[in-house]
């Protein structure tokens, strides 16, 4: 099967994902909407999976549509929800059905979501996952049993940049990268000096790596994330700068930031690609590119 | 020393146990409910009280020394004339003494607690779960200090992105565990067992329920 994310990866170009959220529901409109937006626009659109642990239509579903609307799926599975038989099932159903992209992530804590007494999962973690994915690859599933009929995908993980303390993040991205992660896609990032110094270590590694940018719609989203969002920071002079936009410009000033943020990442060659995550503002995506020259 | 750790349930919640219950016998421990003052004596009469205000007949308290021990047997022996004056037994030991009371009396059993976890007592009235007895122990690669336990997703292989100024994500009183595993890890000069990748972990080391038999030549 072809595999067009991995060979946009591979080919040298500045890469460029963004992100669709499934609705809580049946009722696509929304999401179909945003998939024809930027299925065009963008190397490749991820699927987040029941994120922040709230109950939603599954990102493989989501994968699903976007195939059919002719773009490009990042399948997201967290290890929250599903046992490693649940997960490997899931892959050789992606896979069957055309979804080569996949992002193994651990998930949030199921207290921080909407089913606060649920039971979490948690049989496997994101590294363990991408080991699983590899060892699907070689037709044998976890069990030791042989497949009939392998799966191949381009696997990728996430890491914090500004996690404090870093270390520990960094041995755990390591072993990402040595279970089997192709490329990464950052927790975001706001302070690009500091970001470029975090690419001077991660160069080493055989991974591509994607800067992850949220756009800031207000001086207080930028506030509450310092507060509440673990490893992200926007510096106060961001903060206010958001806070210095005249009335009702807020949405527009975030776009110019962030706009300006992916030029200079690309510019500079500081890393291999952005994923632009506009949460429930995917409309702006577009814009956010034309800022970005892009 | 390792203590049951307990919570009292609501006393709503104790209330619709209770419904249609009218004479009641209460039984309390005097080891680790005493300690999380959920089920000593003053709990105990604490709710004898509140009983009888709500028209509950009390046949009579019983604080059992060790409620989980075998001695249990004769203790409640004694107390039986008042214990047979009741229909339900109240019991406000963890869920190791309300199941060794079961086995010695054909009456209904009610918790009045929700045992929590095994744990450790780190301060004055301070406990920790420190061990949830997985089956397949990992504190050799850890620095001592249990990731399956301490850490809120039992990850093995090092923290996730919650993780927050070395706290947890689900709370920022709660030490991220990998936080201190590095740490440890760092002093011991054994920073190399961390970045060693680990499997898929065996859940099914000891199916549930546990169920162990010393081999026969090593009983005596």
């Amino acid at each position: 099967m072809a595999h067009p994310f991995r060979q946009t990866l591979q080919s040298g170009k500045f890469v460029i994902t963004s992100e669709v959220g499934p609705p809580k529901g049946t009722n696509l409109d929304k999401m179909i909407h945003h998939i024809d937006l930027l299925k065009d626009k963008v190397d490749a659109l991820n699927l987040t999976d029941h994120q922040s642990s709230v109950m939603r239509f599954p990102s493989l579903g989501a994968a699903l549509i976007v195939k059919e609307r002719g773009g490009e799926p990042i399948l997201q599975m967290t290890c929250r929800d599903r046992n490693r038989l649940a997960l490997q099932a899931d892959l050789l159903f992606a896979y069957q059905r055309g979804i080569t992209n996949v992002l193994c992530l651990t998930g949030d804590s199921i207290v921080v979501g909407d089913h606060k007494t649920a039971k979490a999962v948690f049989d496997l973690d994101s590294s363990q996952l991408l080991a699983t994915i590899r060892s699907l690859e070689k037709g044998k599933d976890l069990g030791g049993s042989d497949l009939d009929g392998a799966v191949e995908f381009c696997a990728g993980a996430i890491v914090t940049p500004e996690a404090n303390p870093l270390e520990p993040q960094l041995i755990k991205f390591e072993k990402k990268i040595e279970a089997g992660a192709e490329f990464i896609q950052t927790q975001a990032v706001y302070d690009l000096d500091k970001f470029a110094r975090f690419m001077n270590y991660a160069r080493q590694f055989p991974v591509k790596i994607l800067a992850g940018v949220i756009l800031l719609t207000s001086a207080r989203m930028a506030q509450y994330m310092n507060k509440n969002v673990p490893g992200v920071f926007v510096p106060q002079s961001l903060i206010d700068e958001m806070a210095g936009a005249p009335k009702g410009q807020a949405l527009a000033k975030g776009i110019e930031i962030t706009g300006r943020m992916v030029r200079r990442l690309k510019e500079e060659k500081i890393c291999d690609g952005v994923h632009i995550m506009a949460i429930g503002k995917e409309e702006v995506v577009p814009d956010i590119l034309k800022a970005a020259g892009i | 020393m390792i203590r049951s750790i307990t919570r009292q349930k609501t006393e709503a919640e104790i209330d619709q146990l209770l419904e249609g219950l009218g004479r009641i016998f209460i039984i309390g421990c005097g080891t680790c409910v005493t300690l999380c003052r959920t089920g000593g004596e003053p709990e105990v009469k604490e709710m004898k009280d509140k009983l009888s205000k709500k028209a509950k007949m009390v046949t009579g308290t019983l604080i059992l020394p060790v409620a989980c021990d075998n001695l249990t047997q004769e203790a409640l022996k004694e107390f039986s004339p008042q214990i047979s004056q009741a229909n339900a037994l109240l019991i406000m030991t963890c869920a190791f003494g309300v199941q060794t009371v079961a086995r010695q009396m054909l009456l209904p059993v009610i918790p009045a607690l929700d045992t929590l976890f095994i744990g450790k007592e780190k301060g004055l009235g301070q406990f920790d779960e420190i061990c949830t007895q997985c089956g397949e122990c990992v504190l050799g690669q850890t620095g001592g200090i249990c990731p399956v336990t301490s850490c809120h997703k039992g990850m093995v292989n090092g923290p996730c992105g919650g993780t927050n100024n070395g706290k947890c994500e689900i709370d920022p009183e709660k030490d991220c565990a990998w936080t201190l595993i590095h740490r440890r890890l760092e002093e011991l000069g054994q920073l190399h067992l961390m970045k060693r990748y680990q499997g898929p972990r065996n859940h099914q080391k000891e199916p549930r329920p546990g169920k162990y038999f010393v081999p026969l030549g090593e009983r005596s």
